[in-house]
């Protein structure tokens, strides 16, 4: 492994004084080209890191290509029928050797010297094979896998050290709330086709903050907000208000916002911009939904949202739309980010449509919500230039039992993120751990 | 790109058509250059469609792939009240744009034309200049007021939206 750069002063980088209740994040954090180095060591090197969802590789021979922690990987389930994680590069001379974003492969040949490896990464093809003396182990030049491949309820990760804890155990208190996403399907989910790829210039670490930031929702997404007053509903944030609405850490750097829906769900919250003709509709999903979980299950899933961090980089948020967004630092200033669509995969064209629309409305970079996010984060970013010895105060509700406008799910985040810098594993955690799932 | 390539044509009533077409065109381009959004909403019609699909499917379905924009007119009404409004925080100030539209070719019947253009938005915004660059597929009808937009589809020629961020203005 190499030798991470020290970082003057990473030990004081953050202020956590539980007797004041004051949390502090130094800005250099955001800013500083040494964080980002170590960030990448000892965080990125040493995490179950997202990759993909079981439904884009339906078929034996289907594959994606990924960018993970900046590696060329390929996402595929073998003829076989395995799933694997290949990385893209040659065992040859190094060429990439998948030249598409998706598709149906029998198997993937170097378009450099025709070196030829199956989809399960065997390499069965090399032209002029005589050349080479005996001692060269062609058997032994297979594709390389990543040293660790997991999947929960169909979401597939993989992780770059070889010693890493089960997914499992890495989920921790994250896997009830992937439950209570999942299980709304009856079929099992699928990624929907198309992607929003987007960027941001801004710290990776302030969209992982802003993705599970209940405070931002009424003054920044007014617009929103004011849209769906307009056609008809109460008045959305306050919701988000409610004594229901709860913040949660899950362990291991994972948390939750666990709030009532302040907005229409295609499963199942009828809403005014669905139309009359939907809510029969909507009646029978969520008595589906009651007979299959149990009324208070069915509740959460239908008159419900959360938005899941699953550390470092991966939300699943259960909101308006049900999305999957990654989060790739590619500079300290510059992120790239990538959302998908899911969708049980019972729902038929009239069902997807309106959860379509309700998702387009809030979620991604054309939505009338996200783009004012990306601005925000942007804004604080341009701002670290004058105050990066500054600190950002990240104290709220640290006196009581976390609401949704709290931050005790951004301060569980970045306890995980100081001690994976510090080389001191996981974090204690001590503050609003969620310990008792709710029943049902 | 939708639809087949429509061939060269020395038909004046045809070429005439076309300059009508690109009138109008240029006109909705000075709109939303300008930000008089109220006065472009009214170029729609009341069963319209404004569609900006991924660009990683740039022939998607809206209604059941994932798209950036799929507005109806309410949600396209929603839209201008949100970018005339000082709370849209990304186009508040609003952003300078400048929209060339070029490359304009119509076919279809006379009660609904097929039009295809192409387009580059140059946005001008917190000292950073972007461009979009796409191709237009809109559904226009001949009222008595004039040409008036049944579907605008815009499809950016970009891989992601990469730098760009988002797609806060109207393409």
């Amino acid at each position: 492994m190499a030798i991470a750069p020290i970082v003057p002063g990473l030990d004081e980088m953050i202020v956590d004084d539980r007797e004041r209740g004051v949390f502090r994040v130094k800005r250099t954090a955001m800013t500083s080209d040494e964080v980002w180095a170590l960030e990448r060591d000892r965080i990125f090197d040493h995490c179950w890191l997202y990759v993909g969802h079981g439904s884009e590789i339906d078929q034996p021979g289907d594959y994606v290509r990924r960018q993970v922690a900046g590696r060329p990987l390929v996402l595929i389930r073998g003829r076989d029928g395995t799933v694997r994680v290949l990385y893209n590069s040659c065992t040859h001379r190094g060429a990439r050797v998948c030249r598409q974003d998706a598709g149906n492969a029998r198997s993937f040949q170097c378009f450099y010297h025709a070196w030829t490896f199956n989809t399960e990464g065997e390499l069965v093809g090399v032209p002029d094979r005589d050349g080479y003396a005996e001692g060269v182990d062609l058997k032994a030049l297979a594709l390389r896998s990543v040293p660790r491949l997991a999947s929960y309820r169909d979401f597939w990760f993989a992780a770059f050290d070889p010693d890493i804890e089960p997914l499992r155990d890495y989920l921790a208190g994250a896997t009830e709330y992937i439950d209570l996403v999942v299980d709304q399907a009856r079929d099992g989910m699928r990624i929907l086709p198309g992607t929003h790829k987007y960027s941001c210039n801004a710290n990776w670490k302030l969209m992982v903050e802003n993705s599970v930031d209940g405070y931002h929702g009424a003054p920044l997404h007014h617009t929103y907000f004011a849209f769906l007053t307009s056609r008809g509903d109460d008045d959305g944030a306050k919701a988000l208000r409610s004594d229901e609405a709860r913040a949660y850490d899950l362990g291991n750097g994972h948390a939750v916002v666990d709030y009532p829906a302040p907005f229409p769900r295609a499963i199942a919250r009828w809403h005014p911009i669905f139309g009359e003709e939907a809510r029969d509709e909507i009646a029978e999903i969520r008595a589906d939904l009651e007979r299959r979980h149990g009324p208070e299950r069915a509740y959460r899933m239908a008159e419900t949202c959360r938005n899941l961090l699953i550390y470092p980089n991966l939300l699943l948020l259960d909101v308006a739309g049900l999305t999957i967004r990654s989060v790739w630092p590619v500079r300290p200033d510059y992120m790239e980010l990538s959302g998908w669509a899911l969708a049980p995969r019972e729902e038929g064209p009239t069902r997807l449509q309106r959860r379509l629309e309700g998702f387009n409305l809030f979620l991604g970079p054309g939505g009338l919500a996200t783009p004012d996010d990306i601005e925000a984060l942007e804004a604080c970013q341009e701002g670290f230039a004058a105050t990066s010895e500054d600190y950002s105060d990240i104290s709220r509700g640290m006196h009581r039992d976390a609401v949704t406008l709290d931050e005790l799910q951004m301060r569980a985040f970045w306890r995980e993120w100081q001690s994976n810098l510090l080389g001191a594993g996981h974090a204690a955690h001590d503050e609003g751990r969620r310990t008792q799932p709710v029943a049902g | 790109m939708q639809g087949s390539v429509i061939a060269p044509s020395n038909d004046a009533t045809v070429l005439l058509r076309r300059l009508e077409v690109e009138d109008f065109l240029f006109h909705e381009a000075e709109l939303l250059d300008r930000w008089r959004l109220e006065q472009w909403l009214a170029l729609f019609t009341a069963d319209c469609r404004y569609v900006v699909p991924a660009t990683d499917l740039p022939d998607g379905d809206p209604r059941v792939t994932l798209g950036l924009v799929d507005d109806d007119l309410t949600r396209l009404r929603g839209r201008v009240e949100r970018l005339n409004s000082a709370k849209a925080y990304r186009e508040f100030p609003w952003s300078r744009t400048r929209r060339l539209v070029t490359n304009v070719r119509v076919s279809g019947a006379a009660d609904e034309l097929r039009v295809t253009a192409a387009f580059a938005i140059y946005r001008y915004r917190k000292g950073d200049e972007q461009v979009l660059v796409g191709s237009y597929d809109y559904r226009l009808i001949a009222t008595i007021e004039g040409l008036r937009i049944r579907e605008k589809r815009s499809t950016l020629a970009a891989e992601a939206l990469r730098p760009h961020g988002t797609v806060s203005i109207i393409l």
